[in-house]
C-alpha cells in the first residue's frame, strides 16, 4: 500500500491559518502578557492577522478556481467574495468588540456574587473575546469553501462553539445573557445532529461526503430518491437554523437581545455571510440538479420567513429583539436569493450579504451607546426624543434603519432589486410578490423607530448617548460610509462580483 | 442643462449648515430662485415643435444592470419642471417664519426643502425608469421629516401615514418594473430606458398586470379615490409650505407618471383599464367636492377640493384626446398655483388667528381687507371662473372627455357646480358677515407677504387670459402622446388658444 503525503496548498488555505495562527496566539498572549498590556496585545494580534488574511485573500484571488487540502476545500471566486465579506464584517467589529465596557469581566464568577465585584473594581477585562472572535472567524472562513459534508460539519461547529461561549458574556444583565448563551449553544448542538443525520443520509445515497461525488451520483439519478430528500431536508434544516429562518429561528430574538450587543452585531452579520455562503454554494453546484425536490420547500419557507419576521417585528419593544425579527425577514429576502438559482441570483446573494453585514454591524454599533446609569438601554420606549438630544446618532441609526428597509440610494435598496429581480427571472414571482409586500410591512416598524427617536418627546427618565469611543466610532463610521456608497455607486462592487461569481464543483 | 439644475440645489445645500438662521432663510431663498431662473432659461431655449425629448443628457450609472442617470424633458416635463421652481422660491417667501415651531432646527427645514426641490426636477426629468424609481422613493424621506418634524397636530401620525402609503404604491410599482427590467433581458439586453422598454412585447395579461403596479403607485400617490386617504391628514398636519410642494408638486408626479409611464410603457393595458379610471375619476371629483362642502377645517377642505381637481386631470389624461390630455398638463399647472394661493393665504390667516377652524374666522373682509381679497381670487381660481386659469384647463379637459365620453364629461360639471359651493360658502363664512370676537385686531399682509402672493395671483390671472405660451408647449407633447398610443382625436382637434 502506497501512502501519498497530502498536497495541502498552504497558500490558498493560508487566510484561515493566518486567523488560526492569531488565536492561538491571542491564546498565548492571555496566559504570558501582563493584564495592563492585554487589551493592546490582544487587539493589535487580532486587527492584524484579520487585515493580514483579508490581504491575503486578495491576493490568492487569481489563484482561484481550484481546490486545496485534497479535494476538500475548494478555491473559487464566490468562495473568496465570501471570505472578503467576512474579514471586512469582522475588521469592523472588532473595532465595536475592543469596547470593553460591553463584557463582563469575569466570566466565570457567578452573576452578582463578590468576586465578580471584586474583579469589575479592579479593572479587569475580558481579553478571551479576541481570540475567540477569531476562532469563530476562522471556522466562517472554513464554512462557504468547504467542498465536502465532513469539512462543512467541521466548519460549523468550529464557528459555532465560540459564538455560544461569547453571547454569554454580557456585563449586564448576565443571567439573561447565560440563558441565552445555553439556549443558543442547546438549540445549536441539536440542529448540528440534524445536519449531520442528513449528512449521513447524503452519504448513504451517494457513497461518498465530497460535494463533487454526491453530484455526480445525483446527476447519475442512480440512488435512492427517498434517502436523498431526507438528506438534503435534515442537511437544510441545520443551515437554516444557522440563518435563522422561520420555523427554526427561534433561538434568535432571544439570542440577539441576551449576547452583548458587540457579539450580537458581529454574529448577526459574519454569521449569515458564512452560512449563506455555504448554502449557496451546496444547493447552486451540489444541488442543483435536484432542484425539483428542495425549490418549493425553499420557496414556502422564503415565504413565511418573511411574513413572519416582517408581522412580529411590529410588536417588539426591544430593539435588539426588533433587529432580532428583522435579521429573520432579511433571512427571508435572501433565501428568495437561493431560490433564484442563477447567476444573478448568486451575485445579488453575495452583494445583499455584504451591505446587510456592514449596516447590521452599525446598526448595534449605535445600540452599544445608548445607556443609563445601569448599562446599555435596549427599551425602545426608552429611545423617545433621542433624535433631539443626539441628532447624528439617531441620524445614523435612522440611515441604517432605512438601509434595512430598502430605501432607495441606500445598499439595502440595490441589494434588494438585485435579489428579487434574479428571482422573478427564475419564474418565483410568487415570491417575489410576497416580498415585495412584506417589504411594506418591514418598513413600518423601521419608520416606527424613526417616529420614537425623532418625533415623540424624551420621558423623563434620562437616557443618553455616552460619547463614543474613537473605536466604535470608527465602526459605526465606515459602516455608514460603505452604506451610503453602495447605495449610491454600487457599480464597482457589481463589476468586482460578476467575473468573479461562479461556483466551481 | 437639465442637469446643472440639481446640481445648483445641491451645492448650495452643502454650503447651508454653516449660517445662521436669517442667512440660512435668504440662501435657500437665493438658492431657490437661481434654480427657477436658470429653468427659466431653459424653458425659453425650448424647442416647442420639437416633439422629441430634449436637453437630453445620459451617464452611466450602474452598468451591471444596465442604469443609467438619463434625463431629458418634453413639453409636458417642461411645464411641470417649471411650476415646481417657481413655487418653491414664493413657498420660501411667503412662510418665512413657518420652520420656527418645528422640532428641529430652521436651517434643516431648508435643508429639507432644497433636497426636495432637486428631486423634483430629478422625478420630472428622468427617462431612466430606475432613476425615476429612485427619485420617487427617495422624495419621501424629506417630505416625511418636513410633515413629521414641522407640522402641527397629529402631525408625526400623519408622517407615518404618508410615507406607508407611498411605501406600498412604489413597491407595487417596484414589483412591475423588476418584471420589466427581466423582459428586457430577456428581449435584448437589460436596460432601463423608457423609450426601450416601451417597446417590449408582452402579453396583454402581464401588461395589465404591470399597469396596475404602476398605476396603483401614481393613483395612490395623485391621489384618486380610494386611495386618497392620507392626502386630508398630512395636508392638515403639514405647514402650508409643505402642503403646497405636497398638493401642488409631489402629487402631480402621481399624474405626470400616468402620462409618462402609464400610457407610454402599457398603451393596451391603459386602453383596457380606461373605463374604470374613468369612473374612478369621476367618483373622485364628485367625492371630493361633496366633502370638501362638509369641512369644518380650512386646511382639510382645500386638500378634498385637491382630489376633486385630481379627478379632473385622471380622467383628462384617460380621455386619451390631445385636448384633455393638454387640458390636464395645464390642469396640473394651474391646481399647482391655485392651491397654492389658497394654501399660502390660508396659512396667514391660520397663523394670525390661530386656529384652522373655519367657524372661528369672519368679518375678515374688513378686518385684513387685501388678505381676504387674495383668499377670494384664490378660490375662484379653485372653483375655475371664467377669465381665471383654471377655467380653461377645466374646459379643455371637460371638452375633450365629451368627444370619447360624453356621459362622464356631463356628471363630471356637476363637480363645478359643487365647486362653487365648497368654495363659496366657506369664503361667506370666513370673510364676511359680523366679525367674529377675537378678530378684531389682526393685522393684515405685510410687504413681504405680499411679493410672495403677488406673482401667484398675477399667473393665474394672466393665464386664464393669454394660456398660450403654455399651451403651445404642451400641445406638441400631447399630441406626440397620443400618436404613439395609437390614438387619433375623435373630432377636428380645437387648438386650446
Amino acid at each position: 500500500m502506497i501512502f501519498n503525503s497530502p498536497a495541502l496548498s498552504y497558500s490558498l488555505l493560508a487566510p484561515i491559518l493566518i486567523i488560526l495562527a492569531g488565536a492561538l496566539i491571542g491564546v498565548l498572549i492571555e496566559a504570558f502578557v501582563g493584564k495592563a498590556r492585554r487589551p493592546v496585545v490582544q487587539l493589535s494580534v487580532a486587527l492584524g492577522s484579520l487585515v493580514l488574511a483579508l490581504v491575503q485573500v486578495i491576493r490568492i484571488r487569481n489563484l482561484s478556481s481550484t481546490t486545496a487540502a485534497m479535494g476538500s476545500v475548494v478555491i473559487d471566486g464566490p468562495g473568496l467574495l465570501f471570505q472578503c465579506a467576512i474579514l471586512i464584517v469582522a475588521v469592523i467589529s472588532i473595532f465595536l468588540i475592543a469596547d470593553q465596557d460591553n463584557f463582563t469581566s469575569s466570566a466565570a464568577a457567578l452573576p452578582g456574587s463578590d468576586e465578580e465585584r471584586q474583579a469589575t473594581q479592579s479593572g479587569t477585562v475580558l481579553t478571551e473575546i479576541y481570540p475567540l472572535t477569531l476562532f469563530a472567524v476562522a471556522g466562517m472562513l472554513l464554512f462557504p469553501i468547504a467542498s465536502d459534508l465532513i469539512t462543512l460539519f467541521v466548519a460549523l461547529e468550529v464557528l459555532s462553539l465560540p459564538l455560544y461561549l461569547m453571547a454569554g458574556l454580557s456585563r449586564h444583565r448576565r443571567l439573561a445573557s447565560q440563558e441565552a448563551a445555553l439556549k443558543y449553544f442547546l438549540l445549536g448542538a441539536f440542529s448540528s445532529a440534524f445536519f449531520l443525520f442528513g449528512a449521513a443520509y447524503l452519504y448513504g445515497y451517494a457513497g461518498t461526503v465530497s460535494f463533487a461525488g454526491i453530484h455526480a451520483a445525483l446527476v447519475g439519478g442512480t440512488g435512492n430518491d427517498v434517502i436523498l430528500l431526507l438528506g438534503i431536508a435534515f442537511v437544510a434544516i441545520g443551515l437554516l437554523f444557522k440563518v435563522g429562518a422561520v420555523p427554526f429561528h427561534a433561538w434568535s430574538p432571544d439570542v440577539y437581545q441576551g449576547a452583548p450587543t458587540p457579539i450580537t452585531g458581529f454574529m448577526a452579520a459574519a454569521t449569515k455571510v458564512a452560512a449563506f455562503g455555504a448554502m449557496l454554494r451546496l444547493f447552486y453546484t451540489v444541488l442543483a440538479e435536484a432542484q425539483w425536490q428542495w425549490r418549493p420547500f425553499f420557496m414556502v419557507i422564503a415565504i413565511i420567513t418573511m411574513i413572519f419576521g416582517s408581522l412580529v417585528a411590529i410588536s417588539q419593544r426591544d430593539v435588539k429583539r426588533m433587529l432580532a425579527y428583522s435579521s429573520i425577514a432579511h433571512a427571508g429576502f435572501l433565501l428568495t436569493g437561493v431560490i433564484a438559482l442563477n447567476k444573478a441570483g448568486l451575485e445579488a446573494s453575495i452583494y445583499y450579504l455584504f451591505a446587510y453585514g456592514v449596516a447590521t454591524v452599525g446598526a448595534f454599533g449605535i445600540v452599544t451607546l445608548v445607556r443609563d446609569s445601569s448599562g446599555e438601554v435596549s427599551d425602545l420606549n426608552r429611545w423617545a426624543g433621542l433624535g433631539k438630544r443626539s441628532p447624528w446618532v439617531a441620524s445614523a441609526f435612522a440611515f441604517f434603519l432605512l438601509a434595512f428597509a430598502g430605501i432607495p440610494l441606500t445598499s439595502g435598496f440595490i441589494g434588494k432589486f438585485a435579489i428579487f429581480s434574479a428571482a422573478y427571472e427564475s419564474g418565483a414571482t410568487a415570491v417575489v410578490i410576497v416580498g415585495v409586500l412584506s417589504s411594506v410591512i418591514a418598513a413600518f416598524f423601521y419608520i416606527r423607530v424613526i417616529v420614537l427617536m425623532f418625533f415623540t418627546d424624551a420621558t423623563e427618565d434620562g437616557t443618553s448617548v455616552v460619547i463614543p469611543s474613537i473605536l466604535t466610532r470608527l465602526t459605526i463610521l465606515i459602516s455608514l460610509v460603505i452604506t451610503v456608497a453602495l447605495g449610491v455607486f454600487p457599480s464597482p462592487l457589481l463589476d468586482f462580483i460578476k467575473p468573479l461569481a461562479i461556483f466551481i464543483r | 442643462m437639465t442637469a446643472l439644475l440639481p446640481l445648483i440645489g445641491a451645492i448650495l445645500l452643502a454650503t447651508l449648515p454653516k449660517g445662521a438662521e436669517l442667512r440660512a432663510k435668504q440662501l435657500a431663498f437665493g438658492a431657490t430662485l437661481v434654480t427657477a431662473a436658470s429653468a427659466i432659461a431653459m424653458a425659453v431655449q425650448f424647442q416647442r415643435d420639437n416633439t422629441d425629448l430634449q436637453f437630453v443628457e445620459v451617464r452611466s450609472w450602474i452598468p451591471s444592470f444596465g442604469i443609467n442617470y438619463a434625463v431629458g424633458i418634453d413639453g409636458i416635463a417642461l411645464v411641470l419642471i417649471l411650476m415646481s421652481v417657481i413655487l418653491a422660491p414664493i413657498v420660501i417667501l411667503a412662510g418665512w417664519n413657518e420652520a420656527q415651531g418645528g422640532r428641529w432646527s430652521v436651517k434643516t427645514f431648508y435643508i429639507l426643502i432644497l433636497v426636495l426641490e432637486t428631486m423634483m426636477i430629478g422625478v420630472f426629468s428622468a427617462t431612466d425608469v430606475f432613476l425615476f424609481y429612485v427619485i420617487f422613493e427617495a422624495m419621501l424621506v424629506p417630505v416625511y421629516f418636513l410633515i413629521g418634524g414641522y407640522g402641527t397636530g397629529e402631525r408625526s401620525a400623519a408622517a407615518v401615514k404618508f410615507l406607508l402609503y407611498s411605501l406600498f404604491g412604489g413597491l407595487l410599482m417596484l414589483a412591475s418594473i423588476i418584471a420589466l427590467y427581466v423582459m428586457s433581458g430577456d428581449q435584448g439586453g437589460h436596460t432601463f430606458d423608457l423609450a426601450k422598454l416601451a417597446n417590449l412585447e408582452m402579453s396583454s395579461t402581464t401588461q395589465n398586470f404591470l399597469f396596475l403596479g404602476f398605476f396603483i403607485a401614481f393613483a395612490i400617490k395623485a391621489p384618486l379615490w380610494p386611495f386618497h386617504t392620507w392626502l386630508p391628514d398630512a395636508a392638515q398636519s403639514a405647514t402650508p409650505g409643505t402642503s403646497v410642494l405636497l398638493l401642488g408638486v409631489l402629487d402631480k408626479v402621481g399624474t405626470f407618471g400616468m402620462i409618462r409611464y402609464c400610457l407610454t410603457l402599457f398603451p393596451e393595458a391603459s386602453k383596457t383599464f380606461t373605463p374604470v379610471i374613468i369612473v374612478l375619476a369621476v367618483i373622485s371629483i364628485i367625492y371630493g367636492a361633496i366633502l370638501a362642502i362638509g369641512q369644518k377645517d380650512l386646511k382639510r377642505l382645500i386638500a378634498f377640493t385637491s382630489i376633486s381637481h385630481f379627478g379632473f386631470i385622471t380622467m383628462g389624461i384617460f380621455a386619451m384626446t390631445s385636448q384633455s390630455q393638454s387640458g390636464a398638463t395645464l390642469y396640473m399647472f394651474n391646481h399647482g398655483f391655485s392651491t397654492a394661493a389658497l394654501f399660502i393665504v390660508g396659512g396667514w390667516m391660520i397663523a394670525r388667528r390661530g386656529s384652522s377652524t373655519i367657524a372661528d374666522f369672519g368679518g375678515l373682509q374688513r378686518v385684513t381687507p387685501v388678505m381676504a381679497w387674495c383668499f377670494f381670487l384664490a378660490g375662484m381660481s379653485s372653483l375655475a371662473l371664467p377669465g381665471l386659469s383654471s377655467f380653461v384647463s377645466e374646459f379643455l379637459v371637460l371638452v375633450g372627455t365629451y368627444t370619447r365620453y360624453p356621459v362622464a364629461a356631463i356628471i363630471a360639471t356637476v363637480g363645478i357646480i359643487l365647486a362653487a359651493l365648497y368654495i363659496l360658502i366657506p369664503v361667506q363664512r370666513a370673510l364676511h358677515g359680523p366679525t367674529t370676537p377675537g378678530n378684531e385686531n389682526l393685522a393684515d399682509l405685510n410687504l413681504r407677504e405680499k411679493f410672495a402672493i403677488a406673482p401667484v395671483l398675477a399667473a393665474i390671472i394672466a393665464l386664464g387670459f393669454y394660456p398660450a405660451p403654455l399651451l403651445n408647449v404642451i400641445n406638441p407633447a400631447a399630441v406626440h402622446v397620443n400618436s404613439q398610443l395609437g390614438f387619433t382625436d375623435p373630432v377636428p382637434t380645437v387648438e386650446g388658444k
